[in-house]
């Protein structure tokens, strides 16, 4: 049985439907990376895995549990987190408290879970009292996916790490996604940077208009001459 | 009053030239008017500014998280006040509690037995408030002005409420005059001014304490920078809330006792009159801001008290609003650079 | 009473209801139509009254009003004696300019942030107009209020059926401000008012400069809030600046607009008639009903459960209407 199973899940915002029916799967321990073009639902399928956006149709279930109707909070305590594209940490609050805040629905305030993240991301253990909002890029995003890694998740959601990165950051943020998939987590990923995704990822999806269009191995996927030319820019 | 120096450092002010330039400005002119100004009146000045404090440092969070104007604010001041009355009146004397004039204070310890209690029922009621009415609204999801429009609707029927309980004349809570305090420069100060600063600092304080040592204020502050992490990050935002309920609710009953005592009366409108200097100092500080607020607040105090040495006194809330208007022209952020005020 | 007591008092009920009716549809051009927050209705309602009596009333006679100070008294000029009462126009259109140019000023510094600033200045403007006429003494006699303010055509039939007459005018008068709110909204104009209020930013991304709509329409509901005000001057014939409570000057015109339902004109005149029936009528009522405290309290309890369990009033908005006639066009 697969860690996360979305299947034919439907969703959207007001009265605009984004996702006609879409179905993923995560395996424990795998990575798996989402492609397609923009505006194909991908951001809008890990709201609804998250219950940021409500399933209307189709069903989300994690380690076995339906989930397609809980709280965030909820589906956070079990083991699933996520580290949205933008605005993915508290500007005002310092590093450690973003961290402490990450680890939110455990009370305490996880002195040994914070050093572990600042061993995994030395970035940030320079200096703890500084404001998340005075951080660079890349270091925001090291600190959002140390957020997110503060319960120590099953499944880590990241929505388009490299965004916005420079080449080498980027580098060093797929670096660090894989040593946190060696660890055991199992993670999912929407990527524009497609081909440095696809090469580290089990699996790969591509989504076109709300819809599955392929599903194979993430190497499958780049050999593919057809996922070349259309959504890798080759 | 507070650690103010390390409080600023704390917030990582962002000085621009231009705020610099007219801070400078600004301090030159209030300098050179000083030797002109009455101190007197600028420290009622910040007797009056710690009063306005306690009800902006509430308005101004339960704006940052719930992000919503909360008309009623001033209210629930009132309502404050008036249980305070209730306690200080009818249920304390029941118990054989009674008595004014404690020490050098016109008001008796009953006032100080009534000021946790009116709290309490002021937080509660406000937390109640939230769960059969405002969290309605926001699972409809509706715009923040119509959350404004419902505290509206809620202002009126709680004045409404006071004045069936209480009719709405003029009341005060039993007292006894007392001598004031000479002070050089001719400075006269009361006795109750001085329990109203230190109440106000106790309090302030303890807001700090919670907002940067607890992890509830923590996750106060992580739910006005960004609602929609906080949830997936698995902050119960629900508690969030009541908890920004009962210390802004709470803090307002204090500020409505405060006021009752220091204007020697109470009026079921005292509360509504306030809102003015409130959101002025809201505004001043930076919508969201509680050290804004509070800085906010002590600015609007000391300019209206300052302002009778010239305007007539009942002109104050007009000098509030007016110094909130040139505000909103030349820095709509605040100064300390609110959340969005777009 | 009898039957001709009855009708006279049923008069000036109406005439007050039609008076609420000009507030609740100005109101209605802010909240309904355009979402802007005003809760500083009495500041036009008073500056609209205050504009208009100072155009109009002349100086008693210094004998019977001892100590009375005044700075208006221009209808003294004499040159517009055409043997109408043109100065009451004159007044309306003063106060409508007044209620304009302060709208202007505070929609310009506020309507650019978030939608709780002009609440806010609406408040501080309420305020500081009541503080202004109870201070300024030599404007309108302070808190000792101004007098004998005239009728409007006063001379043209016997006071105790003046009612009658001074009805058909504000009837009138809300007639035409109907049929031009009405028209307004219906245009290309209302329809993009209507879109600010639904989605701002998508207005905006529409190439709609929405601070310009925006402040026209707060600018038109105050100018009909002044025309308001100058109605009610010329009716009480009184005004001083405890006439202007928020409760009578502004809660209640948004109980009305709330109930009869924001964003349809109808609903405003509607709601304005049937709330101050119930606070006129509930007066006569035994018991707690009468008491005006348990009124004020179901003035908030009404709005709080209007927009609890029937948000869109008694009526409803009135918007598929205006977008089918809309596709007929197309």
């Amino acid at each position: 049985m697969a860690l996360l199973e979305a299947s034919e899940v439907v969703a959207g915002y007001g009265e605009t439907e984004i996702l006609h029916g879409v179905s993923v799967a995560v395996n424990e321990g795998e990575v798996v990376t989402i492609i397609g073009p923009n505006g194909c639902g991908k951001s809008t399928l890990m709201k609804a895995v998250v219950g940021l956006v409500r399933v209307r149709t189709g069903r989300v279930t994690f380690k076995g549990v339906d989930i397609s109707a809980q709280s965030p909070e909820r589906i956070v305590r079990s083991g699933l987190c996520y580290v949205p594209q933008s605005a993915n940490v508290f500007p005002s609050l310092s590093i450690r408290e973003n961290l402490e805040m990450g680890a939110f629905v455990r009370s305490g305030s996880h002195p040994d879970r914070i050093e572990e993240m600042f061993e995994l991301f030395p970035d940030l253990a320079l200096r703890p009292g500084r404001k998340a909002g005075s951080l660079s890029g890349g270091q925001r995003q090291m600190l959002a996916i140390a957020r997110a890694l503060m319960l120590d998740p099953a499944l880590l959601l990241l929505d388009e790490p490299s965004a916005g990165l420079s080449p080498a950051i980027m580098g060093m943020v797929f670096d660090r996604i894989q040593s946190i998939n060696s660890a055991g987590v199992a993670l999912l990923l929407v990527e524009q940077n497609a081909r440095e995704a696809l090469r580290m990822s089990h699996r790969g999806y591509i989504l076109v208009s709300g819809r599955n269009r392929l599903e194979d191995r993430g190497p499958a996927l780049l050999d593919n001459p057809e996922v070349g030319r259309l959504y890798l820019g080759a | 009053m507070l650690p103010m120096k390390n409080m600023t450092r704390r917030i990582g002010l962002a000085w621009t030239p231009a705020l610099t330039t007219a801070v400078i400005v600004a301090a030159a002119a209030a300098a050179g008017l000083l030797p002109f100004v009455k101190m007197g009146l600028v420290v009622n000045g910040f007797i009056l500014g710690s009063i306005i404090a306690l009800g902006a440092i509430g308005i101004t969070l339960i704006y940052g998280i719930l992000n919503f104007a909360n008309v009623a604010h001033g209210d629930y001041m009132t309502m404050g006040a008036y249980v305070a009355l209730f306690m200080v009146e009818e249920a304390l004397p029941r118990v054989g509690i009674e008595g004014q004039g404690l020490g050098p204070f016109t008001f008796g310890y009953p006032v100080l037995l009534a000021l946790p209690v009116a709290v309490a029922v002021v937080a509660i009621g406000a937390i109640a408030l939230d769960a059969v009415i405002y969290r309605r609204l926001r699972d409809r999801r509706v715009n923040a002005v119509v959350l404004a429009m419902m505290s509206l609707g809620v202002a009126i029927a709680l004045r409404g409420l006071v004045q069936i309980i209480w009719s709405g004349g003029t009341q005060h809570y039993p007292r006894e005059s007392r001598q004031v305090y000479h002070l050089p420069m001719d400075v006269r100060i009361a006795p109750d001014s001085i329990f109203i600063a230190v109440v106000t600092v106790i309090l302030v304080a303890a807001v700090y304490l919670l907002l940067t040592r607890t992890r509830m204020g923590k996750a106060m502050r992580a739910t006005a920078d960004n609602p929609d992490l906080a949830l997936v990050s698995g902050i119960d935002t629900q508690s969030v809330i009541r908890w920004t309920w009962a210390i802004g609710a709470g803090l307002a009953a204090t500020a409505g006792v405060l006021l009752a005592v220091s204007q020697a009366q109470l009026l079921p409108i005292m509360g509504w009159k306030f809102l003015i200097p409130l959101f002025a100092a809201v505004t001043l500080g930076g919508i969201g801001n509680p050290y804004g607020a509070l800085v906010g607040a002590f600015i609007i105090g000391v300019s209206a008290e300052v302002s009778t040495q010239w305007l007539n006194p009942s002109y104050k809330p007009a000098v509030a609003f007016a110094i909130m208007i040139v505000m909103l022209l030349v820095r709509p952020r605040g100064i300390f650079g609110g959340a969005e005020y777009r | 009473m009898d039957v001709i007591g009855v009708i006279s008092y049923s008069a000036g009920f109406a005439i007050m209801a039609g008076i609420y009716g000009v507030f609740a549809l100005g109101l209605n051009v802010h909240w309904g139509s355009t979402g802007l927050f005003n809760i500083g209705i009495a500041g036009f309602f008073a500056l609209g009254a205050y504009t208009a009596a100072l155009m109009t009333t002349q100086t008693p006679d210094p004998a019977l009003f001892e100590d009375f100070k005044f700075g208006g008294n221009w209808s003294e000029l004499g040159f517009l004696d055409l043997g109408i009462d043109l100065w009451f126009f004159l007044g309306l259109g003063a106060a409508s300019i007044v209620c304009g140019v302060i709208a202007l000023a505070i929609g310009y510094v506020t309507l650019r942030l978030r939608d709780d600033y002009l609440a806010i200045a609406t408040l501080g403007i309420a305020e500081t107009v009541r503080l202004f006429f109870l201070n300024e003494k030599w404007v309108a006699n302070g808190s000792k209020g101004l007098y004998r303010i005239p009728k409007f055509l006063g001379d043209w039939i016997s006071p105790e059926n003046y009612d009658y007459l001074y009805l058909v005018v504000v009837l009138v008068v809300l007639a035409a401000l109907y049929a031009a709110v009405e028209r307004a909204a219906k245009s290309p104009w209302g329809r993009v008012l209507r879109a600010i209020r639904e989605d701002e930013t998508a207005a905006e991304a529409s190439g709609k400069n929405v601070f310009n709509f925006k402040l026209q329409a707060f600018i038109m509901g105050a100018i009909i809030m002044g025309i308001g005000g100058a109605l009610f001057a010329h009716n009480v014939r009184f005004l001083s600046p405890l006439t202007f409570d928020p409760l009578l000057a502004t809660f209640i015109i948004w109980a009305m607009l709330m109930v009869g339902g924001s964003g349809n004109n109808k609903g405003a005149i509607l709601g304005a008639f049937l709330v101050w029936g119930i606070w006129s009528g509930t007066q006569f009522l035994p018991g707690v009903f009468s008491d005006p405290n348990f009124r004020f309290f179901m003035i908030g309890v009404l709005i709080v459960a209007v927009i609890l369990i029937r948000p869109g009033g008694i009526l409803g908005e009135e918007r598929k209407v205006a977008r089918s006639a809309d596709g007929a066009r197309i």
